[in-house]
């Protein structure tokens, strides 16, 4: 872990003297923008956020504890041909996702055919019969996607985790090209970078696609937000303000007759298209937790009835669930009919004894985690463990090995990223988001990075230090660009300059 | 054999409710063994009523109504000719593999106890049997359900608790178990309707019905309402309301042989 | 698009807040000023009479200090405990923003977030005389949030929000006279009689009337006027005049929009009526003090009517 010569996107193999190719341009200016100027730049796009309450509420400290996250001035960037090829391996995916959801809440063919061992499914709490036989329309499930890559060279993307449940994020891909468009104009006449602010509008379309029959020429949309409490708080009213729709809360929504409704100040309102931002659990209480004081009761009934959309679907769980994942590859070739463009990370199923085998003989090198352990818990980390510690789960997977899976230790990509003494590589994830409509799928040219701002290490995560940076997608060159200009900002470029 | 069914809830407030939703799974199917004569729900407020199929095949009731509500009183009456013999289930709608049916629930999580009850009874009719001689018979005061394991230790299972052991004890076995929330023949109570198990057969064809209550497999005394993986997934009553205070909860239920009429 | 109830409440809500946070604001800085430049320092009767102002006279008891202008300042201002402090209202006020931050421009959103920061950030006072430097901000950013209230849309989260504040600042400006005129004229005295030029002068800064004052009346100080000033002369905007009519004025703004009139309508229009026939010195021989008695449990009707008419929960 932390290896000194991880692949940096924008320095490569060799440091900052010889920079990548392509982007030479880019590690000029890094060069030659002084630390303290980027610095002052960095300071300016926070207190920005500050003023704007971009914040997340840090559990277990007081009220006023909202914190935000920290950003990194130096963008990271993907070549137009890089993201051309990321781009179809995410619609596989999701085009796979969403095939998955129908068959599994469907008809089952899945395990009909013997693809997958049926008890991983049907034994999966996140398997849920509250919402077998329901039919999302257009077959939609997963509509907002947030897949999280990892990278370990110039052409190689790993999935690390699938988000179909509420996967957060995009307002930080949102606010930190906002802050980067006014901090440092220099870069976007410099380079053609893809623009992402039209994914609030893609959104909407994305909504009123998936309106209920019944719902009329402008279905009704509405964000549904556990309240100005949650530490998405901010996410969910920039969504819906950007969308210009309304942001409730499950108070004001009420359920007659298997039809949802908003209360406003001159009466009922019906409702077509909830994009919830509520988990699961406390959706309704009727159905899923008599003990929850949140949620709407009944709208599940009006889901199954037909007579409102939920964004995403509920039991969305079972796609992205850790037991699930090391199947991925065999799911997308189930549905897709071809390879996954887009590989896992190399996963041992410790439940098949030539994978166990291999396990044990390379503990020293693996990361093994318990399949319903969340969180880093129950989690072997072999480079950095005691033999002690490797022995321990020696034992536990030769006892319960279906418990477990394990995985290479990667080396993550870095981008230089401003440190205490000046610019430094620090590694960093994305997640792109990926819309699924009744027009069909599409990637927004951009996504959310992150890094983790102490040195070598790979938690990337906002709650341990984690911070963000803008990701650029560039744009083909001049010669596709007629092409994609009558196409507009949010063209698929997988298409072009290939 | 002919039965009549006559199930009355009442909920009192202390103070008005505004709001009133619940989720009813009080509509019985046919089967190969149950044939529905005649069934009706009746409230005695102003409310909407929609039926819905779920996830595991039940027929469900949502009930809407708008305050103020004092009280609500959902009445339920009906009649259905049974024939089950050795509980052999058979004609019921399923949505999922019987392998669904084996997943743990908090209430009917199997512990040490229950296990080694199960190893050493091995059969589910003598397990069944079993229960039968601790299971206490129905009070008729609505009770709280303590999870299996609880129940279990105690040695004083009720009725429905002893089923969920029941269905804890099988799965525990690895053969798949749900609940059944239904009436049974000569109940009458002021509590919750009957429950007994199913277990999937050994064959893979289907479902045997067994009532841990009474030792042995379910017959033509019993009415079949839903199933569920616990007591609380097949619940007859799941509800919300908007509204302070408390509510006081009156159950009067009267399961007979013949018509009403006679 | 109709508002959600919610929302409606909270926008009502922050409008009253905010509102009420500027006003505790003023009168501190005004009555700080009487302190220090009245001839006969104005001591604990001023700071007291600043208490009973804000309703805050028996929770300031219950801390047991000495009502002097530290210990009233700090409670008026920074004192996270008393509910009636600038630095609470303006978190009611940013809790309100923040649960319908959409009907909100960013503009007004950083305001009412802005001024809040200024008591929950590194700036957090140490003493009585930095809070005073935080009156001016907190004055600063509230009437920055007023001005891009103004700028947003003419819908109805505006019509909300000014709804709001002019409740408010009926209750305020009603407050100030009943608990100010008890204080200058004491039993016995006549109205008219003795002008404290600098008792005077503190009301007519705590609602920025100064300048309206010397505009309107050309007779130089006189307590009756002063308060003809501030009960009928729909010119001020903080008199009771001017709530009466901006809240018929919002009312009916928000009536054209649902298509619905209610008794908060009814009571508002009644009200200004009233207004209209009021002549402030027949309320002053009849009884100021009745008279505001009045006009306060009436306010508070009109408060509880919007709230049931609207659905606020």
């Amino acid at each position: 872990m932390g290896d000194r010569r991880a692949f940096d996107e924008i320095w490569g193999h060799d440091g900052p003297a010889r920079p990548r190719a392509a982007l030479t341009e880019l590690a000029r200016w890094i060069d030659e923008t002084p630390s303290d100027d980027l610095a002052r730049r960095s300071e300016a796009a926070e207190a920005t956020f500050r003023q704007l309450g971009i914040t997340f509420a840090v559990y277990g400290e007081s009220e006023a504890s909202e914190r935000i996250i920290p950003f990194d001035i130096v963008p990271r960037v993907f070549l137009a041909d890089e993201w051309a090829r990321l781009s179809e391996g995410l619609i596989q995916r999701v085009d796979a996702i969403n095939a998955f959801l129908n068959d599994i809440y469907g008809e089952q063919r899945i395990l009909a055919e013997g693809v997958l061992p049926p008890e991983l499914i049907l034994g999966n709490p996140q398997f849920r019969h509250e919402v077998v036989g329901i039919a999302p329309p257009h077959g939609i499930w997963a509509h907002i996607c947030g897949i999280d890559l990892v990278r370990t060279g110039p052409d190689d993307f790993f999935v690390l985790e699938d988000n179909a449940r509420t996967p957060s994020g995009v307002s930080y891909m949102l606010e930190n090209r906002e802050a980067m468009i006014r901090l440092c104009p220099e870069l976007f006449r410099k380079f053609r970078v893809a623009a992402v602010d039209s994914y609030p509008d893609r959104l909407l379309e994305t909504m009123r696609s998936v309106a209920p029959t019944g719902a009329g020429s402008r279905p009704v949309c509405v964000v549904l937000t556990p309240g100005h409490f949650n530490s998405a708080y901010y996410e969910h009213s920039f969504l819906a303000d950007s969308m210009g729709i309304e942001l409730v809360e499950p108070a004001d929504l009420v359920v007659d007759d298997d039809v949802v409704w908003m209360q406003t100040i001159a009466g009922r309102v019906k409702v077509d298209v909830i994009y919830r931002r509520i988990d699961d659990d406390f959706l309704d209480p009727i159905v899923f937790r008599p003990d929850s004081l949140l949620g709407v009761p009944g709208i599940m009934a009006a889901y199954r009835a037909g007579n409102v959309a939920l964004i995403n679907a509920p039991g969305n769980g079972i796609a992205d669930d850790k037991a699930i994942y090391s199947y991925m590859p065999e799911i997308v070739r189930f549905y897709s009919g071809g390879e996954a463009r887009l590989p896992n990370v190399e996963t041992w199923r410790c439940r098949e004894p030539q994978a166990l085998k291999y396990v044990l003989d390379h503990l020293p090198e693996l990361v093994v985690k318990l399949v319903d352990g969340s969180g880093g818990y129950g989690m072997l980390v072999g480079p950095t463990a005691s033999s002690a510690e490797i022995e321990a789960f020696r034992a536990a997977l030769v006892a319960e090995p279906h418990r477990y899976i394990a995985q290479p230790t990667l080396a993550l990509s870095t981008v230089p990223t401003l440190a205490e003494a000046g610019l430094a590589p620090r590694h960093v994830d994305f997640r792109p988001f990926v819309l699924s409509g009744s027009g069909g799928v599409q990637v927004v040219p951009g996504g959310l990075t992150r890094v983790a701002l102490r040195e070598g290490s790979l938690v990337v995560n906002s709650s341990q230090g984690g911070g963000t940076k803008d990701s650029f997608v560039l744009m083909p060159d001049a010669r596709t660009l007629a092409q994609s200009q009558t196409m507009g900002d949010m063209v698929q470029q997988q298409e072009l300059g290939l | 054999m002919r039965i009549s069914v006559d199930h009355r809830t009442r909920y009192v407030f202390s103070e008005p409710q505004s709001r009133i939703v619940q989720l009813l799974r009080l509509w019985p199917d046919d089967s190969d063994s149950q044939t529905v004569v005649d069934w009706r729900i009746d409230v005695d407020c102003d409310a909407r009523l929609r039926r819905h199929r779920d996830g595991l095949g039940n027929q469900v009731t949502m009930l809407y109504a708008d305050g103020p509500i004092d009280a609500i009183e959902i009445s339920v009456q009906g009649e259905v000719l049974t024939s089950m013999r050795d509980g052999h289930v058979s004609g019921v709608i399923e949505t999922l593999p019987a392998a669904f049916y084996a997943r743990d629930t908090p209430a009917t999580r199997a512990d040490a106890a229950i296990a080694a009850f199960a190893r050493e009874h091995g059969d589910p009719l003598a397990i069944a049997g079993a229960l039968g001689v601790m299971a206490r018979p129905a009070d008729g005061s609505g009770e709280t359900l303590r999870d299996a394991a609880e129940a279990f230790a105690a040695g004083d299972p009720s009725v429905r608790e002893a089923a969920q052991v029941m269905i804890a004890a099988m799965r525990s076995l690895g053969t798949p178990a749900r609940y059944v929330s239904g009436y049974l023949l000569g109940e009458e109570n002021h509590g919750a309707p009957h429950g007994w198990v199913e277990i999937a057969s050994r064959a893979g064809a289907g479902w045997i019905a067994i009532d841990p209550s009474r030792g042995g497999t379910a017959d033509e005394r019993h009415v079949r309402m839903c199933v569920g993986l616990d007591a609380h997934d097949a619940a007859p009553v799941a509800g919300s309301r908007l509204g302070a205070g408390s509510e006081a909860l009156d159950v009067d239920l009267h399961v007979a042989r013949g018509s009403r009429q006679e | 698009m109709l508002m959600l109830s919610r929302t409606a409440a909270s926008l009502y809500w922050l409008g009253r807040y905010v509102e009420r946070a500027d006003f505790i604001a003023r009168l501190v800085e005004a009555t700080v000023r009487l302190d220090a430049l009245s001839p006969t320092p104005a001591g604990e009767a001023a700071w007291g009479s600043a208490l009973s102002v804000t309703y805050g006279a028996d929770a300031f008891a219950e801390t047991g200090r000495a009502i002097d202008q530290a210990s009233v300042v700090r409670f008026l201002t920074v004192d996270t405990d008393h509910a009636g402090s600038v630095v609470r209202c303006l978190d009611m006020a940013r809790n309100n923003a923040r649960a319908v931050r959409t009907a909100l421009t960013r503009e007004s959103w950083t305001a009412i977030n802005r001024a809040w920061l200024i008591f929950n950030g590194r700036l957090r006072p140490g003493d009585a005389m930095s809070a005073l430097g935080l009156v001016e901000a907190v004055k600063a950013e509230t009437r920055g949030f007023e001005g891009a209230v103004m700028r947003m849309m003419r819908n109805e989260a505006v019509w909300f929000i000014r709804l709001g504040a002019a409740i408010e600042r009926a209750d305020n400006t009603a407050r100030l006279i009943d608990v100010k005129y008890h204080l200058l004229l004491p039993e016995g005295e006549q109205v008219g009689g003795v002008v404290d030029r600098d008792q005077w002068t503190t009301i007519l800064q705590t609602v920025s009337a100064v300048t309206a004052y010397r505009w309107l009346y050309s007779e130089g100080l006189r307590p009756n006027l002063v308060i003809d000033l501030l009960l009928a002369r729909p010119e001020l905007p903080r008199s009771l005049a001017a709530c009466a009519e901006e809240t018929v004025e919002m009312l009916s703004l928000l009536g054209r929009r649902t298509g619905l009139q209610g008794e908060a309508d009814r009571l508002a229009r009644a009200r200004m009526s009233r207004m209209h026939r009021t002549r402030t010195h027949e309320v002053i021989v009849k009884g100021l003090h009745e008279w505001l008695d009045g006009f306060i449990g009436d306010n508070a009707a009109l408060d509880a009517a919007i709230a049931r008419q609207f659905r606020f929960i």
